[in-house]
């Protein structure tokens, strides 16, 4: 697998690491949806958004959304300009 | 056996060379195979097959060999399992036949051979099911002693392997017709060019034919565009490399056998495993003969047509004097054309076509079948019968058998795509977009004329880069003409050679109802050989289809996974192996430590320092006892530098901080220094560690040395994921500082006149200094419960620094201590490491419940108080009976219950020898651990056989007293 970093450019998958969901970037500000942030997922045979780290990399954290069945990556966005 | 003058292109009979086949020697030519050199010397008996033992010659001249399995090497290099249609000869190859004991005229085990009507498809599944318990004792050695071909040396390879990577805009796969072709036209383009292939030379079929192409020999063509390509310097040509996966995002894997054909390879790897990233990729690998199956077809020497061609031509071979040809298809007539020409006899040419009108100077039977064949250990006749009922006897040592062809898809199918049925062809095709960027040609794509493979390959690829077609030479252009034909009516017809299955298997999967092509693959292990059922796949569905009155469209096929071809392990692992399997950290101090006779721990990827030894000391107890009291009652200086180190810069760096953390840290001053937890979100305890206040807004923060890594990415993922408003820069500073702890009564005395002013420090105070006009980091902190000071110097500076500070606590009578002593040390104070904070305890296990109850929002704040969590409390537990041993991770039991895991009431987390106290100390996660204090408890270690009778206590061991820690 390749993501195309937007820093650095395509890179191996070797390089990046995996957190999860990226419904992770989500968190809730009150008490009540922390049961479904922190436990809930969504598990798709399709396409998935989810967060990477380009940990060998520029460290970056990166909103992925790619098809988990194929590995297709279908596109890639630095996490802190999806969540300003 | 002598060479055919005028043919064997591929081999330099000028030159002989010496090799041994068990045991016996024999001498081939460069350019041989094991294969062609063991045919020519005349040897036809080369493996025994995996379960009737039955003897075997060689089938295929490719890398699709089921049969002529080798161990190549002898010792610690012996390589099992080594096709030897592929290993190409060199002075002084050993090569021993497998699976056969104890020799291969005469084996044993092939009285399996005359029990086969109990070893039939499913037997073990049957057999070896009951009882149970059998298996472990009975069963199980009983297959693994049957089962297996060859023998791993037992001993560690010692031959290099590399892994690298590669770039390219198109990867050709396999360089025949289609693939020079393709390669040549991208390359003119000035594209990047990689072409791969299997062999030690380009051709493809070209090789093992009479064909013409542009009016020349088909031969001298590829040598033409072979030539060219390697005057193009974007084109590289990879001969012995043999792609082996197809992976997401045009990643290729393919191993090149870098030296497997050289007798002294010197410096060389013997193989590399390429990682080939490629924009494009066409596949152009070409086509595998199918066999026929008839009765005892896999006696040694019946062959596939086209490896009989292969040895004629390319090697200048014939296995026997009188051959034989059995077809299906127009491919046959092909054989037996060439072998005439040569002058070689053919005894009949079998065509199961009952039009069919070859115009072929030998006898010819047409609407016959070949339905036995007999001979002992190899082929000397066979009975043909006619459409008609009679039967004719022929006198052959060789059988060449086509059975049409199947196209080497695999590759196609390594991302989970279901190869096509082409009816016309009677054969699979790759299904179209089974790997994004990746498509076929020429035989690969069920296009096998070679006119067509020419046109093809240049064809994809001009489109691919928008160029002009080139001119495409002259070739045969001869349609497929095929009647599918399968197997023969009759007794024990193989179709898996490698795993011994046979038509009779198939019927017998289809009787049980096993019809599925999965499910009869593992039923009957068709397929499941190391050839990946390459020969048998295809004739066994269409024998299940048959039976189930099926097309062999809706009966489907088994797809393929990588690798295409075996791939040893070592070639994987590359130089990963050894101490190279993981990078060594070491600290700035190492060598200074190895000097003073440091022992070494790992601790991750660091190399941690556990202990010092004296000259005297024999035990490492008497080391740890020494050092500890060393820093109780003197000073002792230890390496900290592990520990991971963060600095947190910029106008809301605070705001993050206390974001992160469950501790307070609004009310942290300048200069000053605060013991400080996180939580993950889900309200556990992630790390512990300190922050220190070095600026306005400028903070530095510790971690335990193996969470700096998941502690970096956190704050990243925080600064960046949830609160990128936040004005703040993370920098791992961990390799930037080497620090020191200098702790015990005498700390401040090794510290005197070391720095450029005077040392005078609050407990948990910090201080910015100077040691030598270099800037260094005084921290009053301590992880021993003793006065401590940490001081860090940047890295380059660490090995003076540590060097200085032994000299200096030497000289009071103190010295080094190490990781065993600083765990002695912080377990006897109840300090934390990760065997406490394990990823299952909250604050309040820990002590410490009332963190963070003032604070608005951090992260694990809201799950943290949620019902059910944590119970198992931080309490101490010293040994109270007899019995004086405590163990780590040892079970705790209430002392009137029986202890079995529904009773355990906690477990052990870090235990040691407290040299103060005298006995052992524990630190234990118990329910309700610190209302028991007082209480006495059954600690047993299941695995170690220990029970000791203990109390539980306070986890702090040993009090503060006036000259210690914050004094
Ligand atoms: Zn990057």
């Amino acid at each position: 697998m390749r993501i195309d970093c937007p820093n650095c450019g395509m890179r191996d998958s070797g390089e990046f690491t995996y957190l999860g969901a990226a419904s992770l970037m989500n968190r809730p500000t009150g008490g009540a949806g922390f049961h479904a942030y922190v436990n809930l997922r969504d598990n798709p045979a399709g396409e998935h958004a989810e967060l990477w780290q380009h940990s060998a990399g520029c460290r970056a954290w990166l909103r992925v959304v790619r098809n988990v069945s194929s590995h297709r990556v279908l596109a890639v966005e630095l996490a802190r300009e999806v969540a300003r | 056996m002598t060479r055919l003058a005028r043919y064997g292109h591929g081999v330099d009979t000028g030159v002989s060379i010496p090799f041994t086949f068990d045991g016996k020697p024999y001498c081939g030519h460069p350019g041989d195979t094991l294969a062609s050199a063991l045919q020519a010397n005349g040897v036809r008996v080369m493996g025994r097959s995996f379960k009737y033992h039955r003897p075997r010659g060689v089938l295929s001249a490719d890398s699709t060999e089921p049969n002529a399995l080798m161990e190549i090497g002898t010792g610690a290099e012996r390589l099992p399992n080594t096709r030897a249609t592929t290993q190409e000869l060199f002075e002084g190859l050993s090569a021993r036949s497998q699976n056969r004991w104890p020799s291969l005229g005469w084996d044993v085990m092939a009285l399996n051979d005359m029990l086969s009507p109990f070893f039939g498809a499913g037997f073990y599944y049957k057999t070896f099911m009951w009882p149970a318990s059998f298996w472990e004792k009975l069963y199980e050695p009983l297959i693994r002693r049957a089962a297996g071909l060859g023998r791993l040396s037992g001993l560690p390879d010692p031959a290099r392997y590399d892994k690298a990577t590669a770039h390219c805009d198109l990867l050709v796969i396999g360089a025949g017709p289609a693939g020079l072709m393709a390669a040549l036209t991208a390359g003119r383009a000035g594209k990047r060019v990689i072409l791969a292939e299997e062999e030690p030379l380009v051709g493809g079929r070209l090789n093992g034919e009479a064909i013409e192409i542009g009016g020349h020999s088909g031969l001298d063509w590829a040598s033409g565009i072979r030539d060219e390509l390697q005057s193009l310097p974007n084109v590289t040509l990879m001969l012995r490399t043999t792609v082996t996966g197809a992976y997401d995002g045009g990643t290729y894997g393919a191993l090149q056998r870098v030296a497997d054909h050289v007798p002294n390879p010197a410096e060389a790897p013997r193989q590399t495993f390429w990682n080939i990233v490629a924009r494009h990729a066409l596949l152009t690998s070409g086509a595998h003969e199918r066999m026929i199956a008839f009765a005892n077809n896999d006696r040694p020497g019946v062959m596939l047509g086209s490896a009989v061609r292969t040895y004629l031509h390319r090697f200048g071979v014939v296995p026997g004097q009188r051959v034989a040809v059995f077809t299906n298809n127009n491919d046959g007539w092909r054989t037996a054309r060439d072998l005439l020409d040569a002058g070689v006899t053919v005894t009949a040419l079998i065509d199961t076509r009952a039009d069919a009108v070859p115009d072929l100077d030998c006898p010819v039977m047409t609407g016959a079948q070949v339905v036995n064949t007999a001979g002992r250990l190899g082929l000397e006749r066979l009975t043909v019968a006619h459409s008609d009922g009679s039967r004719t006897q022929v006198n052959a040592n060789v059988l060449a058998v086509s059975g049409g062809w199947n196209p080497a898809l695999h590759l196609g199918s390594h991302m989970g795509a279901r190869p096509v049925w082409r009816d016309d062809i009677a054969a699979f095709v790759p299904a179209g977009d089974g790997v994004p960027g990746l498509r076929a040609a020429g035989a690969a794509h069920g296009d096998f004329s070679t006119h067509a493979a020419l046109q093809n390959g240049a064809q994809l690829a001009a489109d691919l880069f928008g160029q002009d077609l080139p001119d495409i030479p002259q070739a045969e252009d001869a349609p497929t003409t095929i009647t599918p034909f399968w197997h023969v009516a009759g007794k024990r017809a193989w179709l898996d050679f490698q795993n011994d299955v046979t038509v009779k298997d198939v019927q017998l999967a289809h009787r049980e109802n096993f019809r599925s092509v999965e499910h009869m693959k593992r039923y009957t292990t068709l397929g499941m050989a190391t050839d990946q059922g390459k020969h048998a796949n295809v004739p066994a569905l269409a024998i299940m289809a048959e039976l189930t009155g099926q097309s062999i469209s809706d009966t489907g096929t088994t797809i393929y996974r990588p690798p295409y071809t075996p791939v040893q392990i070592g070639a994987l692992a590359g130089r990963q192996k050894g101490a190279h399997f993981a990078p060594e950290r070491r600290s700035p101090a190492h060598a200074v430590a190895l000097k003073a006779g440091a022992k070494w721990v790992d601790a991750g990827l660091w190399k941690r320092a556990s202990l010092f030894p004296a000259r005297d000391e024999k035990y490492w107890r008497q080391t740890c006892d020494r050092e500890v009291l060393m820093v109780r009652n003197n000073v002792g200086v230890c390496d900290v530098s592990t520990l991971g180190k963060i600095e947190v810069l910029g106008p809301d760096a605070l705001t993050l901080l206390d974001r992160v953390y469950a501790t307070g840290l609004a009310t942290l001053a300048q200069n000053r220094v605060r013991y400080a937890l996180m939580l993950r979100e889900d309200g556990l305890v992630m790390d512990d560690g300190t922050v220190t206040r070095l600026g306005q807004a400028h903070y530095l923060l510790s971690t335990t040395t193996g969470a700096a890594g998941q502690v970096l990415s956190h704050l990243e993922f925080c600064a960046q994921c949830l609160w990128p408003e936040l004005d703040v820069q993370i920098a791992a500073v961990s390799d930037q500082w080497a620090q020191f702890a200098i702790a015990g009564p005498k700390a401040r005395t090794a510290l005197e006149g070391l720095l450029d002013g005077a040392v005078d420090l609050p407990f948990m105070g910090y201080a910015p200094v100077r040691i030598g006009g270099v800037d260094a980091r005084l921290f009053r902190i301590s992880y021993s419960g003793e006065l401590g000071y940490e001081l860090a110097v940047p890295a380059r500076f660490g090995a003076a620094l540590f060097a200085t500070l032994i000299k200096r606590v030497a000289s009071l009578g103190g010295g080094a201590y190490g990781l065993e002593a600083l765990n002695v040390l912080r377990i006897e104070k109840g300090f934390l490491t990760h065997a406490e904070i394990d990823g299952r305890v909250t604050l309040d296990d820990l002590g410490f419940g009332r963190m963070g109850a003032a604070k608005e929002d951090f992260i694990g704040q809201e799950m943290a108080h949620r019902p059910g969590l944590g119970g198992l409390q931080l309490v101490g537990v010293k040994p109270a009976g007899v019995v004086r041993q405590l163990t780590g991770g040892a079970l705790l039991f209430d002392l009137e219950d029986a202890p079995v895991r529904e009773n355990m009431r906690g477990h052990t987390t870090s235990v040691a020898f407290s040299p103060v106290l005298g006995h052992m100390i524990g630190l234990a996660l118990l329910q309700d651990g610190r209302a028991r204090i007082g209480e006495q408890l059954r600690m047993v270690d299941h695995v170690r056989d220990v029970t000791t009778i203990c109390e539980v206590v306070s986890p702090v061991f040993i009090e503060q007293t006036g000259g210690q820690g914050n004094g």
